[in-house]
C-alpha cells in the first residue's frame, strides 16, 4: 500500500490514526508523510488525513485516483472522498453516521444507510463495520479510530500486521490508554467483514 | 542521528533548537502554533519561552532578546504578522545582534484564515530576506540557515511555510548536535534607537544589501535548477512538491526552484531564463515569483514568455493541489491529460464547522438572543471558536473582522444608528490580545455598548494555550492571574458583572441588567472549555414527555441532539451534560441521565 486516506469527521481521531499508520511503516524502515486537517474545520466539519508511504513521493496530498485505500470513520465522508480512490482500490468503512446539525434544522433525514448502499453498488473491494457495536462493547467512544485501524489490518488492507501497529500504540500512546486500544485493535480485527 | 515522523511545525522546533535558539516567543494561530508549542516540550533547559499577548510584544520582546545576543525565534500566523507590523518595519532598520527568525505561516485556501495574504510581500516591503520551505524535511534544514543569514546579515529574516508543509508530517532525521550560542549581552550603543538620521543612513546599507544578498541566494542550496530545453517552470514552497510529484522525468523542460523570493535570487533565474521561449510560474497566494521574473525579462530584454497567474494560467485565490497543477503542465506541456472521469457521488450532508456540543459559548449567545427577543441589537463578533456563533440556529455573529475589532466595530455602528444596542463578544484571550484598548476607547469617547466577554479559561480554536487569565505560563509556572472583571472595573466600565451561562435564568438576567445599565457595560460569561473540563452527568430525552415540538433543535443547534425517524435523541457519546437544552425545553423531557 502507497496511499491510505482517513476520512472522518472532526474529533473523530484521523489525526493519531494517521500517524499510527505512518509510524508503523517507519519502523519497517519505510518513510511516510502525511497531511492532516487541523483548525476550524475540527469543529464537527470534513476532515481527511492523506497518508503515503514509500520513498519517491513529493506530495503530501494524495492525488485523486491514486488511494489504494479509503479509512471511512462515517459512510458519507467515504463517499464524499472515492474520487481519490484508485480503480480496485479498497474502502473500509463504519457504518454509523455522524448526522450533522444542518440535517436535524433542516429535517432532511439522513441517516447514513443511502451512503453504505451507495458503497456497496460502487465499490467492490468494500468492508463494512459496526464500529459503533465495538466501541460501545469497549465502554469508549473515543477508539473508533483504533478500531477501524485493527480492522483494515485485519483485512489485510493495510500491509502492516496487527502486531506492527500494536508496538506503535505501545510506544506511542500515554500508559493508560495502551491496554484499552489494544483491545480495540483486535476487536476491530475480528469484527471485519467483506461487502 | 535518529529518524523522525515529524509534523513541519515540529520540525521546524526541534531544527531552531539545533540552530542554538534561546529565546521563543509567539502568539496561537493555525496554521503556526505548534512550533512554539514543540520548543517548550523539548525543552533542554536552558530555552526561554513564553506565549505573549499578542504578535506585537511577541517580536519586540524577541527584538530584545535579539539585541542582548541570543538566538531569538518568534512565531505567528499570517495575520499576526499584520499586528506586529509596526516593531517589523522598523526592525528592518534597526536590524539584531543574535540571530532573529521571524515565522509567519500563511494559509492558502484560506482553511482557518481570515486573508490569504502573502507573507514574502511582506519581506519585498520590509526588505527583508524569506526563507519558503517546500516539505517538513527541508524546514528542518532550512530554520538553521535562516539563524545563520540573520546573524551574517545583521538583519531579521522572515520564514514563511505554509500550512501544507505546517501540518504535513515526513520522516526526518534528526541530529541530537546543538550549536552552543553564548549570548554577550546588551552593549549600550546609538545603534539601538531610531531616529530619522540613523533610519536615512540605514536605508541606504538596507538598499545596497539587496542586490549582496540576491546574489549570496542564487547559490543557495535550496534554491535549485535542473533539467534543459526551451520551456520552464518556476515555482517555490508546497507548489514544488506538487510540481515534482506531476512531473515523471521524461518533459523536456527545466525546472527553478525558489526558497528564497526575497531578495530575489537574480543570477540563478537569469540562468533559467536564458535560452527559454515560454515559462509556467507555480506558486500558491500572491505571483511572487511571476512578477519578478517578468521584471527580469524586461530589465535584461529576453523575449521569454511568463505565464501565471496573472495570464490566467494558475488560479489566483485558493491553494493549489496535484490536480490543479497536473492540469496547468498538461496544458503548458502539451501533453495528454488524463482521462480518468469521476463517478457522480450522491447529495452528501453539508458539514459546516459548529461549536461543540456541551459549548458555554452556545448558552451565551442563546442567552443574550433571549434577553433582546424583539428589540433591535446587532451583535459583533470577533475571532475564535465563538465565531461560529454565526451559524444557524444562533445566528449571533452580524459582524466578524480581525482580532479585538468586535469591540470597536460595535462602537462605530453605535454611533451612526444609536436606536439600536450594539453589542460585541469577545474571548479571554482575544480580550487580551488586543480587545483592551477597544475597551479603553469606548469609555473614553463615552460610546454605549454592552461587551460579552466569553471566558472560557483558555485559548480554545488553536489548542488550549494558557493566557494571562489562565495563571500559568508556557514555563509551567504559576502567574498572578489576571482578572477581567479587575481590568474592566479599572477601565472605568460603569457596569461589570458576572454570570455562569450553563444557568440561562441568571445569564439572561446578567444580560438585561447590562442592557439597562446603559454607557459601557460588560457581562462576563465565566464557564470553562469543555475540553478542559470532565463531562457532568448526560442528558436524555424522555420519549414519553418529548411532544417532538423540536424547540431544543431549532433554537440550540447542539451536534449531540439529533433526529432519528422523527423522534429527538440525545447521541451520548457527544453529550458534555452542560442541561442547557433540558432548560429549554417547555414540557421537561429532557432529563438527567441514571447511568
Amino acid at each position: 500500500m502507497t496511499n491510505c486516506l482517513l476520512a472522518g469527521v472532526g474529533g473523530q481521531g484521523t489525526v493519531l490514526a494517521s500517524k499510527l499508520i505512518a509510524q508503523s511503516a517507519m519502523n519497517r524502515g519505510l518513510n511516510a508523510r502525511t497531511a492532516e486537517t487541523i483548525g476550524m474545520a475540527q469543529r464537527g466539519g470534513c476532515v481527511v488525513s492523506h497518508v503515503r508511504i514509500g520513498n519517491e513521493i513529493h506530495s503530501p496530498l494524495i492525488p485523486q485516483h491514486k488511494a489504494d485505500l479509503i479509512i471511512g470513520f462515517e459512510p458519507a465522508e467515504a463517499v464524499r472522498c472515492l474520487p481519490y480512490l484508485k480503480e480496485n482500490g479498497a474502502v473500509i468503512a463504519s457504518i454509523k453516521a455522524v448526522k450533522p446539525i444542518t440535517a436535524a434544522l433542516t429535517g432532511s433525514g439522513y441517516s447514513g444507510e443511502e451512503m453504505t448502499v451507495f458503497l456497496k453498488e460502487n465499490v467492490k473491494n468494500l468492508y463494512l463495520v459496526d464500529a459503533e457495536a465495538i466501541c460501545n462493547q469497549l465502554g469508549s467512544a473515543k477508539v473508533l479510530n483504533v478500531v477501524l485501524l485493527g480492522a483494515a489490518a485485519g483485512a489485510g488492507l493495510l500491509e502492516l500486521t496487527l502486531e506492527e501497529l500494536k508496538k506503535t500504540i505501545c510506544e506511542k500512546l500515554p500508559e493508560r490508554f495502551i491496554e484499552l486500544n489494544c483491545h480495540a485493535l483486535s476487536e476491530g480485527a475480528a469484527a471485519v467483514r467483506k461487502g | 542521528m535518529s529518524k523522525q515522523f515529524l509534523m513541519g511545525n515540529e520540525a521546524i522546533a526541534l531544527g531552531a533548537i539545533r540552530a542554538g535558539v534561546g529565546f521563543v516567543s509567539g502568539y496561537p494561530g493555525t496554521p503556526s502554533t505548534e512550533i512554539l508549542e514543540t520548543v517548550a516540550k523539548n525543552n533542554p533547559g536552558d530555552i526561554y519561552v513564553e506565549w505573549s499577548t499578542n504578535e506585537k510584544s511577541a517580536m519586540e520582546t524577541a527584538a530584545g532578546a535579539s539585541y542582548a545576543g541570543a538566538r531569538s525565534l518568534v512565531t505567528m500566523k499570517q495575520v499576526g504578522l499584520n499586528v506586529a507590523a509596526d516593531p517589523l518595519m522598523s526592525l528592518a532598520y534597526i536590524g539584531v545582534k543574535g540571530g532573529m527568525v521571524i515565522v509567519a505561516a500563511d494559509d492558502p485556501g484560506p482553511i482557518s484564515s481570515q486573508t490569504e495574504q502573502d507573507t514574502r510581500h511582506f519581506a519585498q516591503f520590509s526588505k527583508l530576506p524569506v526563507f519558503d520551505p517546500s516539505s517538513p524535511e527541508e524546514a528542518y534544514e532550512m530554520i538553521c540557515d535562516a539563524f545563520d543569514y540573520s546573524e551574517k546579515y545583521g538583519t531579521p529574516v522572515l520564514f514563511r511555510p505554509t500550512t501544507r508543509v505546517c501540518h504535513g508530517c515526513a520522516s526526518i532525521e534528526v541530529s541530537e548536535e546543538r550549536k552552543k550560542v553564548a549570548p554577550e549581552g546588551f552593549a549600550k550603543d546609538s545603534r539601538w534607537v531610531i531616529f530619522p538620521r540613523l533610519t536615512y543612513q540605514n536605508h541606504l546599507k538596507v538598499e545596497a544589501r539587496q542586490p549582496v544578498l540576491g546574489e549570496d541566494f542564487s547559490s543557495y542550496r535550496f534554491n535549485r535548477l535542473t533539467g534543459t530545453g526551451k520551456k520552464g517552470i518556476a515555482t517555490g514552497g508546497i507548489s514544488y512538491a506538487y510540481t515534482c510529484e506531476t512531473l515523471n522525468g521524461s518533459e523536456n523542460c527545466k525546472l527553478l526552484k525558489i526558497a528564497t523570493a526575497h531578495p530575489f535570487p537574480e543570477k540563478l533565474a537569469l540562468e533559467f531564463l536564458s535560452g527559454l521561449d515560454e515559462v509556467l510560474v507555480i506558486e500558491e497566494l500572491d505571483p511572487v515569483i511571476e512578477k519578478e521574473l517578468t521584471y527580469l525579462c524586461g530589465k535584461h530584454h529576453l523575449n521569454v514568455k511568463i505565464n501565471g497567474k496573472l495570464t490566467g494560467h494558475v488560479a489566483n485565490a485558493g491553494e493549489n493541489t496535484v490536480e490543479s497543477v497536473t492540469a496547468a503542465v498538461d496544458s503548458f506541456l502539451g501533453r495528454a491529460a488524463g482521462t480518468e472521469p469521476s463517478k457522480e457521488l450522491p447529495a452528501l450532508p453539508v458539514r459546516p464547522p459548529v461549536l461543540c456540543a456541551g459549548c458555554p459559548h452556545r448558552a451565551s449567545f442563546y442567552a443574550v438572543k433571549q434577553a433582546m427577543k424583539g428589540k433591535k441589537a446587532v451583535f459583533s463578533g470577533d475571532i475564535g471558536c465563538y465565531t461560529l456563533g454565526n451559524a444557524a440556529p444562533l445566528d449571533m455573529v452580524d459582524t466578524c473582522l480581525c482580532m479585538g475589532a468586535g469591540i470597536t466595530v460595535a462602537q462605530g455602528l453605535h454611533r451612526i444608528q444609536p436606536d439600536a444596542v450594539n453589542f460585541a463578544f469577545i474571548g479571554d484571550s482575544t480580550f487580551f490580545h488586543t480587545g483592551i484598548p477597544g475597551v479603553i476607547n469606548a469609555v473614553y469617547n463615552e460610546t454605549d455598548i454592552v461587551l460579552i466577554v466569553l471566558d472560557n479559561s483558555t485559548t480554545a480554536m488553536t489548542g488550549h494555550q494558557p493566557h494571562p487569565g489562565t495563571g500559568r505560563t508556557m514555563m509551567g509556572e504559576i502567574s498572578e492571574k489576571i482578572s477581567i472583571y479587575n481590568v474592566l472595573t479599572a477601565l472605568g466600565v460603569s457596569h461589570v458583572s458576572r454570570a455562569n451561562p450553563l444557568n440561562l435564568e441568571e445569564a439572561v438576567s446578567a444580560v438585561k441588567s447590562a442592557v439597562e445599565a446603559g454607557g459601557v457595560s460588560a457581562v462576563i460569561f465565566e464557564s470553562p472549555c469543555i475540553a478542559v473540563t470532565k463531562p457532568q452527568p448526560l442528558y436524555q430525552v424522555n420519549a414519553k414527555k418529548c411532544t417532538r415540538c423540536k424547540k431544543c433543535i431549532r433554537e440550540l443547534g447542539c451536534p449531540a441532539v439529533v433526529l432519528e425517524d422523527g423522534a429527538v435523541k440525545i447521541e451520548p457519546s457527544l453529550c458534555y451534560g452542560c442541561s442547557v437544552c433540558a432548560q429549554v425545553c417547555p414540557f421537561g423531557a429532557i432529563e438527567r441521565s441514571e447511568n
